[in-house]
């Protein structure tokens, strides 16, 4: 069963109350067919009212859905013939980040992404999607390789951060991080990064540096966890909600904020609801995305990766405040 | 890592208490955080902010810095009046710029340009904790990318000092996403054979440690300077893990590989010198040409 979140309750409460009629009504002789049909136009009109005035608490809440699909869930149907590839040659395999070589509609591809588990066990070995050093030097060994063969890559976001651990920064989690955003800008083939779930921080731009950069409709992107944020501004991690306004972390918001380029919409409730339909909708994007890169040679990339970051960014001048870029 | 420097606050006051006493109006006398005995500002400053009992490395302004190091009159600033707007309508944030503009006396948490470091042109960037903590926020990004961009037109080595605590939170994401853009531009110029020499100041930490700063041909770091991604108190209470005493201090990274060495404040400027005439393209006759 789909887990129900927060803002839903009127809607199950709803949904109940509608059942326990039918149910009435089958077991009596009662007719309450007109009242079940009232009942039925307002949930759908709620359903309408709620869906589509998700706040951004509201989206936060989906994008780390227990149930949310989570990059292998895609690539199971977005792709043929994936084979993982695992491993950085350094030190180990971080099961934090898959990544392997695949065709997309007979397509040769590279694609990588953050795992979360589905369950504690499985959450426990990929240590929760949050990578270590090896994670993101696994990603960049196959990018450098997908570099190699002219592959496209593909590159599926969703963690809360990089791990922040001992061990971790013992290995150069900075580094690996570094390291990444620095190589990927120099590949000479198509990247398209696409954020489904969590986008946070550093952890979730080592695999960020894309030419085109899309996001899934409820998923977030963000400098800090909202928790992070309210804990240092407010001095009280309760007050995630209004942080998660305050902070700009919507599909929506890094629209407007000049970051990515197209929104990709989700199954009405969360891409939890219907894993199929929504790797449809993700294919769609996809597909437009790589035929426009496709048309550009190394070159051209790089310089139309580079001058996508390059302007991202407001300022302004002390004698001239209103040449704000 | 953000979190972590503030909250830190409380722990190791000693640390922000003696960056605020050497914020503009300076006192006569300083107090060292690390043995504590009480110096003449004058005399610290004109010993480079070592401690002249200790050898703790106290924190340099970044215009002390640049006179330290580049040859007099030869410094020629870049995008000296660029300034943060406030593009999430951050509650606060113009007011707390301002505040730090008239303390700090600066108009962002990064100085950049162009000098001559001992007769080697290059081009120079040097963070300032004393702004905003250091953070990276959109002006920061942009004029460190611009200056990698002159070195670049200008082919000489590009050089940066780096004191942060992180991306600046009230710009959001748009702080995130300076860590790909700066370091793009390094890419950029690091292809072009330009040399990068980076060195961590105390602290150097979040987004700017994984970006810029990690990503030297050379990286150095000055002793004790605390230097991560994530905050101490971050690990400490999300994984339960110990931590050594020396976690996180340049020298810590040294042992792990992550350095190629600490320098002591009184030896950069030979190192730097070094580093560059090393690399110094053209001009020289010896026995290997023939
Ligand atoms: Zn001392």
């Amino acid at each position: 069963m789909v887990a129900e979140l927060e803002f839903e309750k009127p809607l199950i409460e709803l949904r109940k109350k509608i059942s326990e009629l039918k149910e009435f009504m089958k077991t009596t002789d009662v007719d309450l067919s007109s009242e079940i049909e009232k009942l039925e136009a307002r949930l759908a009109k709620l359903e309408n009212d709620i869906y589509a005035n998700l706040t951004p608490w509201d989206r936060v809440q989906i994008a780390r859905h227990p149930n949310r699909p989570t990059t292998l869930d895609y690539i199971e149907r977005l792709f043929t013939h994936f084979l993982e590839c695992h491993g950085d040659r350094c030190f180990g395999d971080d099961e934090a980040i898959v990544g392997g070589i695949a065709k997309y509609d007979g397509l040769p591809v590279t694609v990588i992404g953050h795992q979360r588990g589905k369950d504690t066990k499985e959450n426990i070995r990929r240590n929760f999607g949050m990578p270590h050093p090896e994670g993101y030097r696994k990603a960049l060994r196959l990018m450098k390789q997908a570099e190699k063969f002219h592959r496209p890559i593909i590159c599926f976001i969703d963690t809360k951060g990089a791990y922040p651990g001992k061990a971790a920064e013992e290995r150069g989690q900075s580094e690996a991080i570094a390291r990444n955003l620095f190589e990927m800008a120099g590949l000479t083939v198509p990247i398209v990064c696409i954020v489904i779930g969590e986008g946070g921080s550093g952890g979730a731009l080592a695999l960020g540096v894309g030419n085109h950069i899309h996001m899934l409709e409820n998923s977030t992107y963000s400098v800090i966890s909202p928790e992070g944020a309210a804990a240092i501004l407010w001095k009280d991690a309760s007050l995630a909600r209004r942080a998660a306004e305050t902070m700009k972390i919507t599909a929506d918001d890094l629209k407007e904020l000049g970051i990515i380029d197209e929104i990709i919409p989700e199954v009405r409730g969360g891409a939890h609801r219907d894993v199929d339909q929504q790797a449809a909708e993700i294919d769609k994007v996809l597909k437009r995305s790589l035929t426009q890169l496709l048309k550009l040679d190394g070159e051209a990339l790089v310089r139309q990766r580079y001058e996508k970051f390059k302007q991202i960014g407001q300022f302004t001048f002390l004698h001239d405040n209103l040449r704000v870029k | 890592m953000w979190k972590d420097l503030f909250t830190k606050k409380k722990k190791y006051a000693s640390i922000p208490s003696e960056q605020m006493r050497h914020e503009v109006p300076e006192g006569i006398m300083t107090k060292c955080p690390k043995c504590k005995k009480i110096m003449y500002t004058k005399e610290l400053i004109k010993n480079l902010r070592v401690c002249m009992s200790c050898g703790y490395h106290h924190t340099m302004p970044s215009r002390e810095r640049i006179n330290s190091l580049l040859d007099e009159g030869s410094f020629h600033e870049y995008d000296a009046d660029m300034i943060s707007v406030n593009p999430l309508q951050f509650p606060g944030y113009m007011e707390k710029l301002e505040e730090d503009r008239r303390k700090s006396n600066l108009n962002e948490a990064v100085i950049t340009g162009e000098g001559t470091l001992n007769g080697h042109p290059l081009v120079i960037a040097v963070m300032d904790s004393a702004f905003r903590m250091g953070s990276m926020g959109s002006v920061v990004g942009e004029k460190i990318t611009r200056a990698i961009e002159k070195a670049g037109e200008r082919h000489v080595p590009f050089l940066i000092f780096t004191a942060s605590g992180g991306a600046r939170m009230q710009e959001g994401v748009l702080s995130l996403m300076q860590m790909a853009k700066t370091s793009a531009a390094l890419k950029r110029f690091s292809d072009e054979g330009g040399l990068i020499i980076s060195v961590m100041t105390h602290p150097t930490t979040g987004g700017v440690s994984a970006s810029f700063a990690s990503l030297g041909d050379y990286n150095f770091a000055e002793p004790g300077a605390l230097i991560g991604f994530a905050g101490r108190r971050v690990i400490e209470q999300t994984v339960r893990e110990e931590l050594p005493e020396d976690f996180q201090t340049a020298e810590f990274l040294l042992k792990h590989g992550q350095l190629d060495a600490v320098i002591h404040r009184h030896d950069l400027k030979d190192t730097l010198t070094t580093v560059l005439d090393i690399h110094h393209r053209g001009g020289e006759h010896g026995w290997w040409q023939n």
